[in-house]
């Protein structure tokens, strides 16, 4: 199963090192891991994908907790939460692809964030599930590059990680 | 009082009570060395390698419960620790290690002697440090032994750069009084709840088994193990890194378990109803075949770091918590209870259990002409009357260490379990003597190991630590010959030391006494003159049988009822 990991941790220098250390010394999957500070300079946060069955989770988030720079950590994908990435793929644009990739960017309520006269690149957000679909709609002959921030969420309702 | 960074690092050790420093100097540490050199309280041992400054320290750790403390230079100094940082770290060993580093300026231009170690260690510590900034030293310093101390211990390595030591930078200095630190609160009081189901499963056992590691000499809870096994009435086995948690001499012991555990111990795992572990981590070397691990048996465990509960085995009632404050109140439950052991059930599995034991299962020949290492370790036992604190190093000479020489006492029995590092007797026989100057101290090693850090030899004279060293000399690296046996048909590949070294001779260089023993009858006036030596290092060699094996084995991919017995025990002729 798929899990999505939100994790404050100390903004210090390793830290993310630490986390992707523990991971392939360890053997756990990594599917994506994002990070970026927070409010408060001193925490980062940090969202980790990854799968294995619940043994595996289970280890992964004792082991995670026991690193000494993370301060509090929850498996966002065991309660009601939003799961956004954010992908820009270039594309081509020329002829009748113009229009295509012009509509079906506005049927995935994407923006044309830059233009050449051969190309576009359209900004998506959304979960990853969105953004696969767009690119095969696309489809793969007209697609140059593709970027994607890997998956941030957080948890609906009152509750924060932080409080 | 304003201290220059190296002034500071010091005053930092003295204010945590540091006895002893194991190190070895170099350009990155020069400051600090200048500093050490200028005070008294922290007395230095010049140890001749860095990994024998890490055993050494971590030998004095296992023994005292104190944090070993090291100082190494960068570089060099720091990479050859890594072994020993990686051997307490598999044990749980508090040390702090102290490891130059490069001016901060120049950190990662590959100065001379530079090496990442912060990101070399990183998989074998506990957490590490890189000291950024001389206001942050004695904080840094501070939390260092707050981390290796509590929760489950470990090393903590802080890199210093040279800069941060500059005699000539003097600021403030106040050392921290207490830490506390927002991302670390190990727990330490175990959940209630869960304390009173282990204790109503423990009661209502019909086949009970006690089963206790390392966490309960790491945790100082022997004393409350011990009156806990006694009041319920229970067989109790130790792991290797637990034992003398629970006296070997007592009749409720049923020895060791595992893969050279005993016939009983195992087959008490595999046949139990309830398995009660206390802080153990169901190591590999004890589970065997986990598909098979003690198959009729609920489990509760006590551990105080969650990530070893359901690891390897799914446990039923998990407690989260020191090993000590959870037996006393599991103590404090059991004698209020109204249920009590159900003694009808318990006498027939006694009954059991003494079937097991008349087999003897580490019953080994006596007739022959030759020195059986076994017999070695017993009368070391008779000798010392028990009371020895006894290292070891890695491989057969270990096994009939852990076998044959009955820890009565906690912190007696000082090797390394989880890594199994070659080389950490001696230096740690160091540490140990260092710590209790008074007492006997052993190590029991084979002519392979001894010589992974035999330079040490040279520290044990300048420190006047007269060591007994029990070389069970087989000729050859005993434990791997015996897997080639059993499990590659007798193809002894680059096991044999085809150059037998004089260690008698190696010894006198060194300074010491060396003695080699090539006959039964002169194996006990041998270790009887050695212990008469009182205040000199004692080399004996003793000249063993080559081909003794270490039994029982429970061989890979096996179950606990599945043992190798030695040839001639035979489960056949168990009491009917
Ligand atoms: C050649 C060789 C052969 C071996 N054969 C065997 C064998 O036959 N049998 C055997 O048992 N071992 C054997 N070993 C050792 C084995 O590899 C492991 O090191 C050992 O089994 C682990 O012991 P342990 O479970 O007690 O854990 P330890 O490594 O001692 O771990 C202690 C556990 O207690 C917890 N803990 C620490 N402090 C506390 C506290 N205060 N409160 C609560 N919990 C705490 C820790 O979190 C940890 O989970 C062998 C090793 C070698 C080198
Ligand atoms: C540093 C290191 N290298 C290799 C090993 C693998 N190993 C385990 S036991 C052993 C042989 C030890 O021989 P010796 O010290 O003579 O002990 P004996 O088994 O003969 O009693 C070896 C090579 C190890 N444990 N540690
Ligand atoms: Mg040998």
């Amino acid at each position: 199963m798929r899990h999505i990991i939100s994790i404050l941790i100390e903004n210090e220098s390793g830290a993310l090192s630490r986390v992707a250390g523990l991971f392939s010394a360890r053997g756990y999957n990594i599917e994506s891991l994002t990070v970026a500070p927070t409010q408060d300079p001193t925490l980062s946060r940090m969202t980790l994908v990854t799968s294995g069955s619940d043994e595996i989770i289970e280890q992964i988030t004792k082991q995670l907790n026991k690193l000494i720079d993370v301060v509090k950590l929850i498996d966002i994908s065991e309660s009601a939460h939003i799961e956004r990435e954010l992908m820009m793929v270039k594309v081509r644009a020329v002829d009748g692809l113009r229009e295509e990739a012009k509509r079906l960017a506005d049927i995935f309520r994407g923006n044309v964030i830059d233009v050449t006269p051969n190309t576009y690149v359209i900004e998506i957000t959304g979960d990853r599930e969105k953004l696969d679909a767009f690119l095969t709609a696309v489809g793969d002959e007209n697609i140059i590059e593709v970027v994607r921030s890997g998956t941030t969420g957080i948890l609906r309702g009152d509750k924060g990680l932080s409080h | 009082m304003e201290l220059s960074g190296a002034e500071i690092l010091v005053q930092c050790l003295k204010d945590e009570g540091v006895e002893y420093l194991f190190g070895y100097p170099g350009g990155s540490v020069l400051h600090i060395y200048d500093a050490l050199f200028k005070q008294e309280d922290v007395k230095h041992i010049l140890v001749r390698h860095e990994q024998g400054a890490t055993h050494a320290a971590d030998g004095y750790a296992r023994a005292t419960g104190k944090p070993g403390v090291v100082l190494v230079t960068s570089g060099p100094g720091a990479t050859n620790a890594v072994t020993g940082i990686a051997t307490a770290y598999m044990d749980s060993i508090p040390l702090v290690v102290i490891t130059g580093q490069v001016p901060l300026p120049v950190i990662g231009s590959d100065a001379f002697q530079e090496a990442d170690i912060v990101g070399i260690t990183r998989p074998c510590v506990k957490h590490n440090f890189l000291v950024k900034d001389v206001t942050k030293l004695a904080e840094t310093l501070k939390k260092a032994f707050y981390i290796a101390t509590t929760g489950r211990p470990g090393p903590v390595v802080v890199d210093v750069p040279k800069n941060i030591t500059d005699p000539n930078i003097k600021i403030p200095f106040e050392y921290p009084k207490a830490i506390s630190m927002r991302s670390y609160n190990p727990s330490v009081k175990g959940h209630r709840g869960q304390i009173k189901k282990a204790v109503e499963l423990l009661l209502s056992a019909k086949r009970p088994m006690i089963y206790s590691g390392g966490g309960v000499i790491l945790g100082e809870a022997s004393t409350q193990l011990t009156e806990l096994t006694r009041l319920l009435g229970y067989p109790i086995t130790n792991t290797l890194m637990g034992l003398g948690a629970y006296p070997a001499t007592d009749k409720q012991f049923v020895g060791m378990l595992g893969m050279h555990g005993t016939y009983e111990a195992n087959m008490a795992m595999h046949e139990c109803d309830a398995l009660f572990a206390v802080g153990a981590r169901f190591d590999d070397r004890i589970t065997g075949k986990i598909a098979e691990f003690c198959p009729h048996a609920k489990i509760i465990h006590i551990d105080v770091d969650p990530a070893s509960i359901s690891k390897t085995v799914r446990v039923d009632i998990p407690v989260v918590g020191e090993v000590r404050p959870v037996l006393e109140e599991m103590l404090e439950l059991v004698r209020q209870s109204p249920t009590k052991p159900d003694t009808k059930a318990l006498s027939s599995w006694w009954e059991q259990i003494a079937r097991w034991r008349s087999l003897d299962c580490l019953a080994y020949d006596r007739s022959g002409k030759r020195i059986k290492p076994q017999y070695v370790v017993e009368q070391l036992w008779e000798i010392t009357r028990g009371e020895a604190y006894i290292t070891s190093d890695v491989g057969q000479h270990q096994m009939w260490a852990a076998q044959f020489y009955k820890f009565d006492k906690p912190r007696r029995w000082i090797n390394s379990g989880g890594l199994g590092t070659m080389g950490f007797g001696l230096p740690a026989a160091i540490g140990v003597k260092l710590a209790f100057p008074d007492a006997d101290v052993a190590c029991i090693t084979g002519e392979a190991s001894i010589q992974m850090c035999i330079q040490e030899l040279a520290t044990a004279l300048q420190y006047r630590t007269p060591i007994k060293i029990v070389n069970l000399n087989n000729r050859y690296m005993g434990m791997v010959r015996q897997w080639q046996e059993f499990s590659y048909e007798s193809r002894y590949s680059h096991s044999y030391l085809e150059t037998i070294t004089d260690f008698v001779k190696l010894a006198e260089s060194y300074g010491h006494v060396g003695m080699r023993i090539e006959k039964h009858e002169d194996v006990r006036p041998a270790l009887e003159e050695a212990f008469r030596l009182r205040d000199r290092t004692v080399f004996l060699d003793f000249i063993t049988d080559p081909t003794e094996n270490v039994y029982p084995m429970i061989e890979a991919g096996k179950a606990h009822h599945e043992m190798r017995l030695a040839p001639g025990v035979n489960p056949d002729t168990e009491l009917a």
